[in-house]
């Protein structure tokens, strides 16, 4: 980002320097723009963001429209065609079974993204009620709201979403659940913040005032406030949560065979790592596409969407 | 410092305690009786399946049980591997090493790649070293590190042939096949540290930078080279330090596939192979022992913060 305009050098004493960033910030909004547009408008401007946003709509449809454009049935095995190098025909190869690289990355998309989103959005519905609850209820309510989150938090994320996981059973909708249930202290602790934030604020003591129910105030008040960093914050999620079933579907905890998820087939090309090496190199490389993609994403949305994150 | 020391202490206790309520309850999420499952090929006899519950205590009552468990948790007794009928906490012990050489490894892997990266941004920032630096972690944040793992076994192990695939050598049997077995996996599990150490650095660069401190001494004279490495560099390491100490104890976890990939006998593929022969006492042990782990480091962290930091020092 340039030099802002009318700021000499920094060297202006602090209390200037934020009346000065303040009316800079203030010229360059045109008068009577929404904050969704101006997201949108800011969003727009990074570039790399929106290069990310196109590679995940392109995931997105790839993963709806994967019976229309795999070429070919992703369970069909062939003796004829076993582990043969990428080529026209089969562009990612076949595996040890036969069946076509290409279409299974594609119908993988589907376990991937689908994980991805969902066990986010399972980690939202845990987490954001409860962290409101938490941080507007105050006392006993959130002293042990926080410290079971605190408690979650204190193990790291892989080694509970497997412990979960595998006490679970394995199969695609417990990995799911697992990373939902692993991935919600965050939100926890997020939305209770924003509560306590935004409970001090004025609009909230209005709405108070006038007799809401707390529920009301909750989700109509402080809600739609807390959105923004929500949004970021599930937008990084995402991307944490697919490497996370690609993990578990890798350990053989997630996805089972013979149906196609990145991590099962990373984890089935172990062991021919030295006849065909293309089994291992096109699942990871999508995953790590994809991830990027939403990471990218991510942080555009929070230099768009957080009015006091400075491009630092 | 003392008062505020027992208060932090303090507050770990009941973290801990909800976490133990938290592990034990995962023993009720199992599908199946664990009964059952103990008595192998004799499932069948209702005599063995009463013995074996009456041993476990799985006749009692749920709160009976967990305070049976607790008690035994808190004399380091964290119940009996089903599978090869050890004591959990022995495995833990004699597998934490390996992890632990792995870990230190990649911490010194992500530290000598992160720091330097995130400083070089900082100074330059917005200019092609800059991007290329953020571009680096966000690499190392968005490529799963086992499958970077099976990249580098690719081309180091079977093209090139320089380094063993797989296998572990213990550092006191022969380093330099130890380090040998451990450089690749250590490499693996740093650069995705590296990424998260060399984000913060470059914020906390930042933020010294542009203090009056700095502009103070860039006043007076001083060579930019004194003022990024003797003024900048000391506060902006603060929260890197603690962040640090933190980061540490996410190795244990990333060391979780790294070692599955390079089969190295750790503390990850303990817990793994728990999970596989359905030996949910290990599970359970590595989980809360994990837990234990990084709590402590994050009060370390904590302390630290105290101990380098001279204004909260006499707070």
């Amino acid at each position: 980002m340039g030099t802002r305009p009318g700021r000499p050098g920094g060297a202006a004493p602090p209390q200037f320097r934020t009346i000065d960033a303040m009316s800079a910030t203030a010229a360059a909004i045109p008068a009577g723009e929404s904050p969704t547009r101006r997201a949108i408008r800011r969003f727009l401007r990074h570039r790399l963001a929106v290069f990310g946003l196109v590679v995940v709509l392109a995931f997105v449809l790839v993963a709806i429209l994967a019976p229309l454009i795999a070429p070919y049935d992703p369970l069909q095995t062939s003796w004829a065609r076993i582990r043969k190098p990428p080529s026209m025909e089969h562009w990612f190869g076949t595996d040890e079974n036969g069946r076509d690289v290409l279409s299974r990355v594609i119908w993988g998309a589907r376990a991937s993204m689908m994980a991805g989103v969902v066990s986010v959005l399972g980690a939202l519905l845990i987490g954001v009620p409860l962290g409101l609850l938490a941080g507007l209820a105050g006392g006993w309510t959130d002293a042990l709201i926080s410290r079971v989150a605190d408690a979650m938090l204190s193990v790291p994320f892989l080694i509970l979403a497997i412990a979960l996981a595998a006490f679970l059973g394995p199969a695609l909708e417990n990995a799911m659940l697992a990373i939902a249930i692993t991935a919600s202290p965050v939100f926890v602790r997020l939305s209770r913040g924003m509560a306590l934030d935004a409970k001090s604020t004025d609009w909230i003591e209005a709405a108070r005032a006038l007799g809401n129910p707390a529920w009301r105030t909750a989700f109509v008040h402080v809600l739609p406030n807390i959105i923004p960093p929500l949004l970021v914050q599930a937008t990084l999620a995402i991307a944490e949560a697919i490497i996370a079933e690609a993990a578990l579907s890798f350990l053989g905890l997630g996805q089972q065979p013979p149906n196609p998820s990145w991590g099962s087939m990373l984890n089935s090309s172990q062991r021919f790592l030295t006849q065909a090496p293309w089994l291992s190199i096109f699942p990871g490389l999508t995953i790590m596409v994809v991830v990027l993609a939403f990471n990218l994403m991510g942080d555009g949305l929070r230099d768009a969407l957080d009015p006091r994150a400075d491009k630092t | 410092m003392g008062i505020w020391l027992l208060r932090r202490v303090g507050q770990v206790i009941p973290t801990l305690l909800i976490l133990s309520i938290l592990i034990f309850g995962l023993q009720q999420l199992m599908p199946g009786d664990p009964a059952v499952i103990l008595a192998g090929e004799e499932r069948g006899d209702p005599a063995v399946l009463a013995q074996i519950r009456a041993e476990l205590g799985l006749d009692r009552p749920i709160y009976r049980q967990y305070a049976i468990w607790m008690s035994k948790v808190l004399t380091g007794d964290f119940g009996f591997s089903w599978r090869i009928r050890v004591p959990v906490s022995e495995l833990i012990l004699a597998k934490l090493p390996v992890t632990f050489q792995l870990a230190s490894m990649a911490f010194v892997i992500a530290i000598l790649i992160g720091v330097p990266l995130g400083i070089l941004s900082a100074v330059r920032k917005d200019t092609p070293a800059d991007w290329a630096a953020n571009g680096i972690a966000l690499f190392g944040i968005s490529t799963p590190n086992f499958w970077l793992g099976i990249m580098m076994i690719l081309l180091f192990s079977v093209e090139l042939g320089w380094l063993p695939p797989s296998g572990y050598v213990p550092l006191t049997e022969d380093p330099v096949q130890s380090l040998a077995t451990t450089i690749m996996p250590a490499f693996v599990l740093g650069t995705g540290v590296a990424s998260v150490l060399m984000r913060h650095t470059r914020a906390a660069m930042l933020t010294a930078l542009s203090q009056d401190y700095v502009r103070t001494a860039r006043a007076k004279g001083l060579k930019e080279r004194v003022v990024v490495w003797k003024h900048a560099l000391r506060n902006a390491l603060i929260p890197v330090i603690t962040l640090g100490a933190i980061e540490f104890g996410r190795l244990l976890a990333g060391a979780v596939l790294t070692e599955q990939i390079f089969t190295i006998p750790g503390f990850g593929k303990l817990i793994v192979d728990a999970v596989f022969n359905r030996d949910y006492p290990v599970v359970q042990g590595v989980v809360l022992a994990t837990a234990l782990i990084f709590v402590l480091l994050s009060l370390v962290a904590d302390m630290l913060y105290m101990a380098i930091n001279p204004r909260l020092r006499n707070a």
